[in-house]
């Protein structure tokens, strides 16, 4: 075997390349769900709670494609049944009125940052 | 295949017989899914549904010119920007979606120098809704797109600012954000987004009103001066108008068939 000492040296660095993230985060503490700042008078959302935490931008996409494109604003909720009126800041924000207590909790953490806010007007908790 | 005179002509007679049964003209003008969809016009997207929205088989504005004052005109000019959040910047890069031109300019074709009272008037100018919107055509996204009620909407979610409807709309009645748009807006209505920039914009008949049962903004504060209605319905306000007097409309020769009339 020619080059014995480079192939070992060079499997080496790529072990450790390749590993790096396992046992870089040895000891460090488990990523923690953030605390967000629940409504205060709605008891529950358009659909189930683990339901919205998964699939919101799912729904968000959807509300937006049946509002502007197909012009349809009444949302049926396979959750309680009920009718909501398909908008970001009349049916949305109405209860989650604070964007930085609630959206961006999540969004920061995980590092994701939705160009919602570039258009859409963010509430800033006046309500409450 | 080897063609010769004898099957080329067998050919074109067949062709020819084709043609005088559905000339192209009704397949290319009104062959479509509706009257109104056909391979030359644009496709369309579909109207609110809902009980409480607003409908109509074609929108339309009437605006009448005598009783269309410079003061209401401002207050619709107002109430609009105000309700879309439409950014007030006073240089070239301003965005307009309710706005007054010079009669001699908003009708180069109909006025000539002697109509003095008329020329100098100005006169309330904003998306004409056409029939057979160009900029609905050129979009390369579909961002600008037309409903079956007729009303021509933009996609603001799509739009790539590329422009060409800008370059296709023969009424200047688009908009392009060169710049963030919100340091211009005074008081942000929470309830409509505003725009980012590299996004067209333009008035869109009010379709978030109307699917909530309310008249566009602009007719609401016109004081009478404009009419919003159904042109499909013999009885609606803008038929009676249309029927009654005489009007007229941006370009018409263009063959886009504005929808925004003007009563003289």
């Amino acid at each position: 075997m020619y080059d014995k000492g480079k192939v070992l040296a060079g499997l080496a660095v790529f072990v450790v390349f390749m590993t790096f993230p396992f046992w870089f985060n040895i000891g460090a503490t488990p990523f923690k769900a953030p605390e967000l700042a629940k409504p205060k008078d709605a008891k529950n959302c358009v659909e189930s709670v683990e339901w919205m935490k998964t699939e919101h931008m799912q729904l968000l996409n959807d509300w937006r494609d049946m509002v502007v494109r197909e012009g349809t604003h009444e949302y049926h909720s396979r959750f309680n049944g009920k009718e909501y009126l398909v908008s970001l800041s009349k049916t949305c924000m109405k209860c989650h009125d604070d964007k930085e207590k609630f959206c961006d909790k999540c969004h920061d953490s995980l590092a994701v940052s939705p160009y919602c806010w570039d258009c859409h007007v963010a509430p800033k908790g006046e309500n409450q | 295949m080897n063609t010769n005179r004898r099957s080329l002509l067998k050919f074109a007679g067949l062709a020819v017989l084709g043609w005088s049964v559905k000339p192209a003209l009704t397949v290319f003008a009104a062959g479509g899914a509706g009257p109104r969809e056909a391979i030359l016009f644009a496709s369309r997207h579909g109207a609110p549904t809902g009980e409480k929205a607003l409908k109509a088989g074609r929108w339309a504005m009437v605006i009448d010119t005598s009783k269309m004052t410079p003061e209401i005109q401002k207050k619709c000019i107002e109430v609009c920007h105000k309700t879309h959040n439409v950014p007030s910047i006073p240089t070239k890069q301003e965005i307009k979606w309710l706005w007054t031109a010079q009669f001699s300019d908003v009708f180069a074709e109909q006025s000539h120098p002697y109509l003095e009272k008329l020329t100098k008037r100005p006169t309330l100018t904003l998306c004409n809704h056409c029939d057979n919107p160009p900029c609905v055509r050129v979009c390369p996204t579909k961002a600008t797109f037309q409903r079956e009620d007729g009303i021509v909407m933009m996609d603001f979610h799509r739009c790539i600012g590329c422009r060409y409807c800008m370059a296709a709309c023969p009424y200047g009645s688009r908009s392009f954000n060169f710049q963030d748009p919100r340091p211009f807006i005074e008081n942000i209505d929470m309830e409509f987004p505003t725009r980012t920039k590299g996004v067209v914009e333009k008035c869109e008949f009010c379709a978030e009103r109307l699917a909530e049962g309310h008249l566009p903004a602009c007719v609401e504060v016109s004081e009478g001066a404009m009419a919003f209605g159904d042109l499909d319905d013999p009885g609606s306000d803008v038929r009676k108008l249309l029927g009654a007097r005489y009007s007229i409309r941006r370009k018409p020769e263009l063959g886009t068939e504005p929808c925004v009339y003007y009563l003289i």
